[in-house]
Order: structure tokens, then sequence, then C-alpha cells
């Protein structure tokens, strides 16, 4: 069991009778490994931004009702304010500034300029992120809430299914309708 | 803040006895709410998700064994043919996110009158599965919930997960809230049909603790003993008294989702919905319904 032995937490005198408060983590970012010491109590979003400096992922509401934080955690859609930092040790964390191969965007990326999929552009970062993980949902034929045929193995991906499928983000600007048709069009 | 993070069930349990004060932690859906807030201020976590046998389920006897860590994504993609009513609730459960990390386990952790998976597991007859260094007990869930937000859980012992009976028949589960989407709900219910045996049911949000009605279903068994094989058309009246039973179990209070009287006529629609559903898919299974 790993029980962090180093700690650094409060003063000097304090530090051997606290517990530790830090431990080191290993985890991939966008394809980067990264060696960090984090917090016990820091959410991955804080993490994301404040020690990684990848400010793309955003705070909303800090506790997993905007989706303005979604990043991919093992391929997985998730609320990274909901994430404890010291739980991704060895884990995969991909976020919107993972999603383009470094020259291209992302078709989403692309439909979304396209499309005209937002205004302020808050909540873009995490709508990418969770679409991304909603088509990866959707093709291995996960039915949502609104599937007629839970059988049906291949859903197919209409308004009403989008907008049920991406409802944990949400637009401050109400921008959804190019959302719905940003993401149709890559969904195809 | 102490992070403790056991790899092996046996490690798990040994540092819940060495730390009672220890939160778990498993998808983090209401731990980190708590965290981010303020609002839990743990001495030490106890991570669960670097376990591998929470996340499991398999067949044992004649019930399914599903592991406290599975996800309601997993419940819905995987366990949907057998544990149906369990799976609906799960697709309804907070976003999309909060699903793919949000645990039946950690539901039952908290303990609210109103998580979602709790009349699925009361209507499907399930038992909770407790554990700590001094050994294993299962409790009926119905027994599990001890006040709002309190079980029986002894500070020394974690959820191993759940069992109950794959579906012998229909299941539905209906939540009523002002959205679809991460809302909690202002009042559920769940009901079970095990054709030949009897009737289960669960209400969700309408008193101190998620319940059984167990009045009406004894009634429901009574009125369909010798209906399962005929499936002909359950008369209205049946209906109806069934939904009034089921409003009659409930111990609704006022707040700032629904009043008491609210809640009751909800569960009242909740209660005649599910029944006509589940009845006429049973109709269906067999010659068909009048
Ligand atoms: C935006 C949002 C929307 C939500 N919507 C819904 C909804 O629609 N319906 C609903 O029911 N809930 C909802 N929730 C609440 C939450 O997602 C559920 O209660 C979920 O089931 C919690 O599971 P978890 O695995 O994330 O638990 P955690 O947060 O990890 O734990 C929850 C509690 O259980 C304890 N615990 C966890 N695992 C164990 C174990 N193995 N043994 C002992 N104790 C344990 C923890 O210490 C904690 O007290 C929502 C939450 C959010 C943030
Ligand atoms: S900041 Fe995470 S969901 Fe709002
Ligand atoms: S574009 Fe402004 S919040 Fe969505």
């Amino acid at each position: 069991m790993d029980v962090p032995s180093k700690g650094t937490a409060g003063g000097a005198q304090r530090t051997a009778a606290r517990p530790p408060a830090r431990t080191d983590v290993t985890v991939s970012v966008n394809g980067a490994v990264e060696r960090i010491k984090v917090d016990n109590r820091a959410s991955l979003l804080d993490v994301l931004r404040e020690r990684l400096g990848l400010t793309g992922a955003k705070k909303g509401c800090d506790h997993g009702q905007c989706g303005a934080c979604t990043v991919l955690l093992d391929g997985r859609r998730v609320n990274a304010c909901l994430i404890l930092a010291v739980t991704v040790d060895q884990a995969e964390v991909v976020t919107v500034e993972g999603l383009t191969d470094g020259t291209r965007l992302h078709p989403l990326q692309a439909a979304f300029i396209e499309r005209d999929a937002f205004q302020c552009g808050y909540c873009t970062p995490g709508q990418l992120c969770s679409a991304v993980g909603m088509l990866a949902e959707a093709a291995k034929g996960r039915a949502s809430a609104v599937t007629a045929d839970l059988a049906d193995d291949a859903p197919v991906l209409d308004e009403a299914e989008i907008r049920e499928r991406m409802s944990g983000n949400l637009c401050r600007c109400g921008a959804y309708p190019n959302i719905v048709a940003a993401i149709g069009e890559v969904a195809g | 803040m102490r992070f403790l993070r056991p790899h092996t069930w046996a490690e798990a349990l040994g540092a819940k006895a060495e730390f009672p004060d220890a939160l778990p932690l498993m998808g983090g859906t209401d731990v980190m709410v708590d965290v981010n807030f303020g609002r839990a201020r743990p001495n030490a976590l106890l991570d669960l998700t670097a376990i591998p046998e929470l996340r499991t389920w398999a067949p044992d006897g004649d019930a399914l064994r599903v592991g406290a860590g599975v996800t309601y994504a997993r419940l819905v993609s995987e366990l949907a043919d057998r544990l149906p009513a369990l799976a609906a609730a799960s697709r309804t459960v907070g976003s999309p996110q909060i699903r793919n990390r949000g645990t039946a386990g950690g539901n039952l952790g908290s303990a609210s009158p109103a998580g979602d998976a709790h009349p699925p597991l009361l209507a499907g007859g399930a038992e909770v599965e407790l554990e700590s260094v001094r050994g294993a007990r299962r409790v009926a869930v119905e027994e599990f919930f001890a006040g709002p937000k309190r079980s029986v859980l002894e500070p020394d012992e974690l959820i191993a997960g759940f069992r109950a009976r794959p579906a012998t028949g229909p299941q539905y589960f209906a939540k009523v809230g002002t959205r679809n989407a991460m809302v909690i709900a202002v009042c559920s219910f769940a009901l079970a049909l095990r054709p030949g045996e009897g009737v289960g049911t669960g209400i969700g949000s309408a008193g101190p603790t998620p319940l059984r009605a167990y009045a009406a279903e004894e009634f429901l068994a009574g009125e369909l003993a010798d209906r399962w094989e005929k499936r002909d058309a359950l008369p209205g009246p049946v209906i109806g008294e069934f939904a009034e039973l089921v409003a009659g179990a409930a111990r609704p209070i006022d707040d700032v989702r629904g009043t008491a009287d609210y809640r009751a006529h909800v569960l009242r629609v909740l209660a005649r919905r599910t029944l006509t559903w589940a009845w006429a898919d049973h109709c269906e299974g067999g010659a068909g319904c009048a």
C-alpha cells in the first residue's frame, strides 16, 4: 500500500505530528509523462491549471454540474474538478490542448469553428473533450436515456441523442444549436 | 490529510480498521463536492479506486454479485438485461461524466434518500455486502438505511458490493425532476415483477430513507397470483389501489424540490405508469394482453 512517508505541510514543528500532505504522482498528460508532487486535497482540475499551466479546462462550478472542466481520463470523459489529483497516478489524461496533433485541428475543433459553436468560449474546451468522449461511447454502441432500441449497437446520433449525451455540459451563452450542429456534422 | 491507496481488498480493510475515520473514496462524485467546498475535512482519505475486486461483477449461485466500484456507465452497458431497473436508473444519474465515475457502491455509501440506485435495489430484493477485518455480513437493502444520509455501516466497515437476483420479469424505474440531467429527483419509483412469485417496489426521495411499499407489494402479489398465467388486462381499480398504497407508504416532506402533497401525487402517477408498462410487457411475453 502506498502510504506516503514524506510531508511538507505546515511549520517545521507540526510536520512531525501531521500526516503527509503531498504525494508523488506520475501521470501522462497529453502524451507527456509528468512527475509531480501534488497536494493530497487538490483536484485534477487545479493541478492541470495551476501546476501544469494547462488552462484549457475551465472551472465553472467546481462541483460537477457545468462540465467546463471535462477532460479524458484513460479515454473516458470525466469532470476534472471531481477527480482527486493523487488518484491519477499511472493514468493518462488528455485535455483540450492535446486534441490536435500539433498541426491540424481535431475534426470537432474544426467543426466548432466552422459552425460558430460558441460565443464567449468558456464552455468550449469542456464541450470539445466531452464530445470526443461521447463519440467514443456511441461508437461502442452505448445507449442513452433517449435511445429507443436499447439493443441497437449503432445508435443514430440525431439531435435528441446529441442533446441528451451532451447534457453534462452547460453553455451560459446558449450556443447549443450550433454546438449540436457541429457535433452532428462530425458524428456523420 | 493522509492519503491511503490500498491495492487489494485485504489492505483496504486493514487500513479502515487502522484509520476508522478515513473517508472512503470511490468515484468521488459525492466526496469531491464536499472536499472542494470545505464541507468535508477528513484527516484521511481511503482511495478505493485501485482495488480490482471492487470493479468486477459475476454470477454467484442464483444471484449476481456486483462490486461496489462498478460505475453507472457499466451498469448500463453490461447489466441492462439482468438488472433492468437499476440500469434504467443509472442512465438518469447526473450526466455522462458523472456516470463514468459514480458507482452504486458510492450511492449506498452516501445513503441519501434521493439516491437513484436505491429504489431499483429495493425493488429487486438486493442485499448489501459489508466487510471489515472482523468479518463479512449481508444486509437487506431496506435494513441498510438508518436515516437521512445514515446507514448501518460500522466505522471499520467497507461496502464490498451488493447481490441481487437477475430479473425474472419486467422491471421499471421512473423519476420526476425539473429537467432530465443533473437534478435531484423530486420523487422516484421502481417496480419489479417476478412472475409466479411476487412483486418488489422501491420509493426514492419521499421519506427519511428510501422505502419499500410493503402493503402495495402484498396487495399486488395477491391480485396477480392467478393472473400471471392468464396475462389478461389489469382492471383499473387494481392499478388505482396499487398506486394509492404506494403513495400511502411514503413519508414525504415539503422542501425546495416539492411539497409532500405533490410528492404523493407524483408517486401515484409513477406507480400507475410503471405497473401499466410492466404488466403490458408481461402480457406481450406470453399470449398477449387483452
Ligand atoms: C453533478 C452531480 C449530479 C448528480 N446526480 C445524481 C443523480 O441524478 N442521482 C443520484 O443518485 N446521485 C447523483 N449524484 C450524486 C453521486 O453521483 C452519487 O451518489 C454516486 O452514486 C456516488 O458514487 P461515487 O462512486 O462517486 O461515490 P463517492 O463520492 O466516492 O463516495 C460517496 C460516499 O460513499 C462512501 N463510500 C464510497 N465507496 C464506499 C465503500 N466501498 N465502502 C464504504 N463507503 C464508501 C464515501 O466515503 C462517501 O461517503 C450527483 C452528483 C453530482 C456531482
Ligand atoms: S467545474 Fe467541473 S463540472 Fe463545473
Ligand atoms: S460559449 Fe459562452 S458559455 Fe458556452
